[in-house]
């Protein structure tokens, strides 16, 4: 069966962001995942979340149409917020007595902050997923960040790989019911059979790899010193993006620590 | 090697001396004994049965392929007098599969690739690129994803790729085999204006001759040893090894093997010429196989044999789409009709239209008969293939219906996608176009059971139970008739291209259905693996199965006298 194109899971890269050097993407978001994993008060990470939504919404990201499509990622940092809130001990007026569970004002910030603490350290590096091709991530990745060639290149070619793998397993589901399997309704038949298909997706892409491999060597892939075909280009929207993200990451601190109420996650 | 020189360079010399390979654990070397000089701009189509090492050499003249141990080498093989693993970028080299000859997901940047690693200066890249493009007539812009382009758009990209690192030695191992008959020859019409302007070193391996002819001008056959046969000008050696080439399965240029006819053309050509009814028939038959047209053995369902030409799958106003609600969603609609079928209401057609999907093909409507077949032709992406899956239930229509016949369905709701296995595969049989996607045991033996266990299993609940040996008499039947009783109890993913082919429309035959669907059988397959499919679906028809074929392939719907459906045009 011809494959299809699936639609791309990332949808469409555009907008300022999407011009904007990946190294600097990639290390602007660094820097702000590094001081919301350091500090552990809730004024720092909403004073960077907030940043950061301000600064999407500056370059026409539209945070809130991000936040939806990132739900599961919300869901699970209200849970998690939730669970610290109700088996956290800080002190403070009690606001809800339930049984053995107690959520005082201290445990609700405390819940609070991990909520907060989840959205803020998951969003830099989905923002610079969802606005850098894999191309360009890597060219940076080689080029500036002088990361091995041979590894990222590698890296980068199977990516590719896994799109076809996407495709395969639903070919590969019709042409298993085509020969009458799949019609299994107990859990260890169901689990059968996952095994059997998982196993001959993994024939087929080993193949697949093999094959691959061949090209990229008989291309002149890893026979010595290489160029590269795309120059890095730095403009006026890196320095944006750079100052702002600084901005946003030492404003946090600078803030929660003249407000006293920074903390580290050690302290 | 540094192409960096923009001068035009002249082709490589390849010299082979008692050159041979050896594959360790194997019984019989894949190649033995390889005397051969090519001179420098000389192109080279290279012959031989499938097996023969013929990818192996290309391999080795590539300088990729694996010989960790350095066991399975023997004697000498130079590229310009020096070892080609040396000398990167001055071979270039292209296999048969597009999906894995693509490194990177914009097609510039693909061209681009090899430049890279050869150390060309940035600036001399893009015109590069430009032109290896233009060369190989792909007119795309170079941001353009190489996920959206066709099997042969992805070869000509590959093609430009190698061109574009100006090789001396260029290497092909059938490029053309999984692309249709046009780009096919788009490709071909690329390859030999390239090489022409270059000057360029040709090797090319390939069992459609036809195409290659006008291109080469030497041609070397190989025998089953792996040895020398034929080495010599194209024209006398094609005809000197003619013989040779038609037992191997090589395409030899204005052939078709003789096939078995289905009954039906039969029985009309005695009635019109009143001749001997097997005129050139020379398969092996089976029991009971090689009746006339009106008198066939009941059919192996069980079921009364349909009548020869009655109408068994039937399709109206058709809309198919590869884009398909969730699984969820098509599993509770499955059951909610079937529900509705038993209390024996009609079955509404829209009821499980949930989103209206754009169609790949629509306004079909065509009748499946029995013991005729079907060819379903067109362009590339005209939806044929997913036409082929919602006929065998296996993709819900976004429009029309599918419906079975009574004598089809027997017990069963009359719509196919309401089937569970083991009614689908009594009654429609679906041939994927990779066999490999179709294995589900692990020894050949094993796979051909599959169905008829499945069968069993089902027909323990109901009345007639199944008969063991009948089914055991048919798989042995199969394997007989396909040669692959040697090979019973080996992993089917260790076969060969052609004997996965052949093993994979077996196994869908061994449940005996009454509709057998193929997706491109003949893809890719040389004459003898080609001859035995029809004479196979010959047979079948005999006994009164309808055939629909997938296909490009003009002599297959010659063989089996098909009614042709044709789709986007």
């Amino acid at each position: 069966m011809s494959t299809t194109a699936t639609p791309g899971i990332l949808g469409p890269r555009s907008g300022l962001l999407a011009r904007a050097n990946p190294v600097v993407k990639l290390l602007g978001a660094l820097l702000i995942t590094v001081v919301i994993v350091l500090s552990a008060d809730p004024v720092t990470n909403a004073v960077a979340l907030g940043g950061q939504l301000l600064l999407l919404a500056g370059v026409g990201m539209r945070p809130l149409r991000l936040l939806t499509r990132l739900w599961p990622i919300l869901v699970a940092a209200l849970i998690s917020g939730w669970g610290t809130a109700m088996l956290s001990d800080a002190g403070g007026p009690v606001l809800l007595q339930l049984g053995w569970i107690t959520v005082t004002t201290g445990s609700l910030a405390a819940g609070g902050a991990i909520a907060l603490r989840g959205l803020a350290i998951a969003l830099p590096g989905i923002t610079v997923l969802l606005t850098t091709d894999p191309t360009d991530l890597a060219d940076g990745l080689a080029q500036t960040l002088k990361l091995p060639a041979r590894f990222v290149l590698a890296a980068l070619a199977a990516m590719r790989l896994v799109e076809v793998m996407i495709t395969e397993w639903s070919v590969l589901t019709a042409a298993r019911r085509a020969r009458g399997a799949g019609g299994s309704h107990t859990p260890w038949g169901v689990a059968g059979e996952f095994g059997g298909q998982a196993f001959t997706l993994l024939v087929q892409s080993l193949r697949r790899a093999t094959r691959l491999a061949m090209t990229m060597e008989a291309r002149g892939f890893g026979a010595g010193p290489r160029t590269w075909a795309r120059p890095l280009h730095y403009s006026r929207v890196d320095v944006l993006v750079g100052v702002a993200v600084v901005v946003t990451a030492v404003g946090a601190l600078v803030l929660s620590m003249g407000m006293g109420t920074h903390r580290y996650i050690w302290q | 090697m540094t192409a960096a020189s923009a001068t035009i360079p002249v082709g490589a010399s390849v010299c082979l001396e008692n050159f041979g390979w050896h594959y360790p654990g194997r019984q019989n070397p894949s190649l033995a004994g390889v005397d051969a000089q090519i001179g420098a701009g000389e192109r080279v189509l290279l012959l031989g049965p499938s097996g023969a090492g013929k990818s192996t050499l290309l391999q080795a003249l590539a300088g990729v392929e694996q010989d960790p141990d350095g066991q399975s080498r023997s004697g000498e093989l130079t590229v310009d007098g020096a070892d080609p693993r040396d000398a990167r970028g001055a071979v270039g080299f292209m296999h048969q599969d597009p999906e894995t000859q693509v490194v990177l997901s914009r097609i510039g940047d693909d061209v681009a690739f090899g430049l890279e690693n050869l150390a060309v200066p940035r600036e001399q890249i893009w015109p590069r690129v430009h032109e290896a493009l233009d060369r190989v007539g792909l007119h795309l812009p170079l941001e353009h994803s190489t996920t959206a382009l066709s099997g042969g758009q992805k070869q000509r990209l590959a093609l430009a790729g190698v061109m574009a690192m100006r090789p001396r030695l260029l290497l092909l191992d059938e490029p053309t085999a999984s692309v249709d008959h046009e780009g096919a020859v788009e490709l071909c019409r690329a390859v030999s204006r390239a090489v022409r302007q270059d000057g360029t070193t040709l090797v090319v391996v390939e069992h459609r001759v036809a195409l290659w002819e006008p291109v080469v001008h030497r041609v070397i056959v190989l025998d089953d040893n792996g040895s020398v046969a034929f080495d010599g000008p194209t024209r006398e050696t094609l005809h000197d090894a003619r013989k040779l080439l038609q037992a191997q399965g090589t395409w030899v240029p204005d052939w078709v093997p003789t096939t078995r006819p289905p009954a039906h053309r039969r029985a009309v050509e005695v009635d019109a010429a009143a001749e001997g009814p097997d005129g050139g028939d020379e398969c092996p038959r089976g029991a009971g196989t090689a009746r006339s047209g009106r008198d066939r053995p009941p059919h192996a369902a069980g079921s009364p044999a349909p009548r020869d030409g009655a109408v068994l799958l039937s399709a109206r106003e058709l809309g198919v789409s590869r884009i398909q609600p969730s699984r969820r969603v098509v599993a509770r609609e499955r059951r909610r009709a079937r529900r509705s079928w038993r209390r024996g209401e009609t079955l509404e057609a829209p009821a499980r239209r949930v989103v209206d999907f754009p169609p790949a093909a629509e306004h079909i409507t065509l009748d499946v008969r029995a013991g005729r077949a079907l060819a379903v032709t067109g362009p590339n992406g005209a939806g044929k293939s997913t036409l082929a899956l919602t006929l065998a239930g296996l993709l819900v229509p976004v429009r029309g219906t599918v419906r079975a016949s009574a004598v089809l369905a027997d017990d069963a709701p009359p719509d196919p996608g309401l089937w569970d296995g083991s009614e689908l595969i009594s009654r429609v049989g679906t041939v994927f176009q990779h066999p490999e996607h179709q294995f589900l045991r692990s020894t050949v033996r094993e796979e051909l059971e599959f169905g008829p266990e499945q069968l069993r299993r089902h027909s323990e609940r109901s009345k007639p139970r199944r008969d063991v040996t009948a089914d055991d008499a048919r798989v042995a039947d199969l394997l007989r008739r396909l040669r692959l009783e040697d090979l019973a109890g080996a992993n089917p993913f260790t076969l060969s291209g052609g004997q996965k082919r052949r093993l994979s429309v077996a196994t869908v035959l061994a449940a005996a259905p009454a509709v057998v669907i193929l997706d491109e059988p003949t893809f890719g397959q040389d004459a003898r693996t080609w001859k035995e499919l029809v004479d196979l679906l010959a047979e079948e028809m005999d006994r009164g199965t309808a055939v629909v074929a997938v296909t490009h392939d003009r002599d297959l719907m010659t063989a089996l006298d098909a009614e042709e459906v044709g789709l986007g045009s």
